[in-house]
């Protein structure tokens, strides 16, 4: 029982971190907080499937095997999130983080409606990867094989993307970029190649969600990324703006404090388990008003 | 008189002046619209309420609130619980408390009422949310919306949950409207004038200078979130008096969206772009439904595919940022020159 709810804190804080990374990455480089980023999960979800307003669902990317569908749909949100970088967010470069918290919200409103217009407002039932619904036996307790695969992904995800931040070239001026990012151009940092470069990285954790998030639920909603793009910006709140190790860090707290509730709230009170997981996290941030990890940034200097 | 003065009492003409373009719009209108127009004029009235109380807040602050559509349903639905019939009550939220239950209240002390909870849960959520810097408090105030939807969705035997409460009293006319979004644009003009809202707009000038200069941001910036969640408030409880039916995704992300996309179209610096901004996208909204039901040019019918009102208006708004941040009236005021108000004779520099 107890290693059940381990590893459903495991794989829901995971998923959540990919997310608040996805904020926190662009949050570094540009102090943008990306109110489009649920939009671009919803988008990628949608790209699974043939454009109809039918009730249901035809495969298009999503009949693909596995090994053609995860790099395309990756390249799918890394593509969508260049484009809106390139079309919104680079005429904006010098406006103030509030016009382009305010653009991205609109942003995602636009999205929103086009994926509307070309699918309908009705949720659709996809199926994708049913196998993996199945549960398997792993140290005496019955785990979904999906869970330890997300589990395993998001270790390999985290790796990675630590690894290029760490040891390339590109990472090295995303990190710069982020410490103070005036500094970093004058000392020869593309600002251009950092900025898409941040973008292009989110977009693909946008679609590494979506990915979860449909081989989970098996349902494609316009509206389904509204609710992870909450937490995750709850989970870049709390972590400390802009700090990389804190989203994660917040990330897969706050799917443990999720995951606890559920399980320990009474049964009548269940269905205001996010309501009671808000309340607790403005708790958090009345303590620590900077977050947990606060980056040397944050603070505006004179 | 001196130039200060003048300039003061110039300055004084400002919502003297936006209460007299109210007024013409809803003559101009009752004259020479139709019934649907005159619906709409209602609605942009209550809107303009709305996005007054909004601009109270964010206008002299510099921090968008993502939560103040919260306050607009916490509104809504404490007219409702005042002013239904207790038989309605008791059939559709049979878990009221029985003095609210009981209760059969007109409706204006009901709107009273319900912009005052609203600022009683402004004042408490506030607390919290404006000890966060800028950006923070703005995703705080997105959880705090959220937070509002769940327990609204979630607390049937009280709220009705997600299905909607229906048979409000339909009282709303363009003069109903007129008159709370007068009285919203005269209190937002006096707090703006006050010691605390210049206070206000000292920090979102330069938050280091104004703390510097002893100015304590978090009580002005609290005492201007409770008085906008009034309006709020009352603006949410004239929208389902005049629709006659309310629902918690009524007051979600689309009203969040919208009472923005006014205040950056209009221009978030000044009371005026708030105003106008509430004119400009209201008129446009009405165009574009009517673009969405269809008309007929010529032989062809014509009509956009749904949605495409708010993808036009999410295109506007970047357009807006991108080409002139600071709204259409960039942040200036429609005022008389302080010359006129001063008189001819004593004329200042």
């Amino acid at each position: 029982m107890t290693l059940q709810l381990l590893f459903d804190a495991l794989s829901l804080g995971g998923i959540y971190a990919i997310a608040a990374l996805g904020i926190a990455l662009i949050f570094g480089v540009m102090k943008l907080v990306n109110f489009a980023h649920g939009q671009f999960i919803a988008f990628a979800v949608f790209a699974l499937i043939v454009p109809s307003t039918d009730a249901v669902a035809v495969m298009g990317l999503g009949a693909a095997p596995a090994l053609v569908l995860v790099p395309a749909l990756l390249a799918v949100g890394a593509g969508l999130a260049v484009a809106s970088e390139y079309l919104v967010f680079r005429p904006l470069r010098n406006a103030s983080p509030v016009a382009l918290m305010v653009a991205s919200f609109a942003l995602g409103v636009v999205i929103q409606n086009v994926l509307l217009v070309f699918y309908g407002g009705r949720p659709k039932a996809i199926s994708l990867w049913p196998d993996l619904g199945k549960p398997v036996q792993l140290l005496g307790a019955e785990v979904p094989m999906l869970q330890i695969i997300v589990i395993c992904a998001v270790l390999l995800v985290l790796a990675l993307l630590a690894l290029m931040l760490k040891r390339s070239r590109i990472g090295l001026e995303m990190r710069a970029a982020a410490e103070d990012f005036g500094m970093a151009r004058l000392l020869g940092v593309r600002a251009n190649a950092v900025i898409a470069g941040a973008f292009a990285l989110s977009g693909a954790l946008a679609a590494t969600v979506a990915l979860v998030l449909v081989a989970q639920t098996g349902v494609a909603d316009v509206r389904m990324g509204g609710q992870i793009m909450l937490i995750a910006f709850i989970a870049t709140v709390v972590g400390g703006m802009g700090s990389l190790p804190g989203a994660v860090a917040a990330g897969f707290a706050i799917g443990a404090a999720s995951v606890a509730l559920q399980a320990a709230l009474p049964i009548e009170a269940r269905p205001f388990r996010d309501a009671f997981l808000y309340g607790l996290v403005i708790l958090v941030l009345l303590l620590r008003p900077q977050g947990l990890f606060a980056s040397a940034s944050a603070k505006p200097r004179v | 008189m001196t130039e200060h003065q003048a300039r003061k009492l110039a300055s004084l003409t400002t919502p003297v002046l936006l209460i007299a373009l109210l007024t013409a719009f809803v003559l101009l209108i009752g004259a020479f619209g139709d019934r649907s127009l005159g619906r709409m004029a209602a609605e942009t009235l209550i809107r303009v309420t709305l996005v007054v109380g909004f601009w109270i807040f964010a206008g002299n602050s510099g921090v968008i609130s993502f939560g103040h559509a919260a306050f607009a349903c916490v509104g809504a639905y404490v007219s409702a619980w005042a002013t239904l019939k207790p038989a309605m009550k008791s059939l559709l939220l049979p878990g009221l408390p029985d003095w609210v239950a009981q209760a059969e209240w007109h409706v204006l002390p009901a709107a009273v009422v319900a912009g005052v909870v609203a600022a009683l849960v402004a004042l408490l959520a506030g607390a919290a949310i404006l000890r966060l810097s800028g950006i923070a408090a703005s995703i705080a105030s997105f959880a705090f919306l959220a937070m509002v939807n769940t327990i609204w969705s979630n607390w049937t035997p009280v709220t009705g949950g997600t299905s909607s409460v229906v048979g409000l009293a339909r009282y709303v006319t363009p003069w109903v409207g007129l008159g709370w979004a007068a009285f919203a644009i005269l209190v937002a003009a006096i707090y703006g004038a006050s010691a605390s809202g210049l206070a206000l707009r000292a920090t979102r000038e330069d938050e280091v200078a104004a703390s510097a200069s002893g100015i304590d941001r978090y009580r002005h910036r609290l005492a201007a979130f409770t008085v906008s969640a009034f309006f709020c408030g009352v603006g949410g409880a004239l929208m389902g008096h005049f629709i006659g039916v309310i629902n918690p995704d009524g007051f979600y992300l689309s009203l969040t969206f919208l009472m923005l996309a006014m205040l950056v179209v209009g221009g978030i610096g000044s009371l005026s772009g708030a105003v106008v901004g509430v004119l400009v996208v209201s008129i446009a909204v009405e165009g574009l439904v009517r673009l969405e039901k269809g008309v007929t040019l010529g032989a062809t019918q014509f009509a956009l595919p749904a949605g495409s009102q708010e993808i036009l208006i999410g295109l506007a708004m970047i357009l807006v940022l991108i080409f002139r941040p600071a709204g259409l009236l960039a942040g200036r005021d429609l005022i008389l020159p302080a010359a006129w108000v001063a008189g001819r004779a004593k004329t200042p520099k």
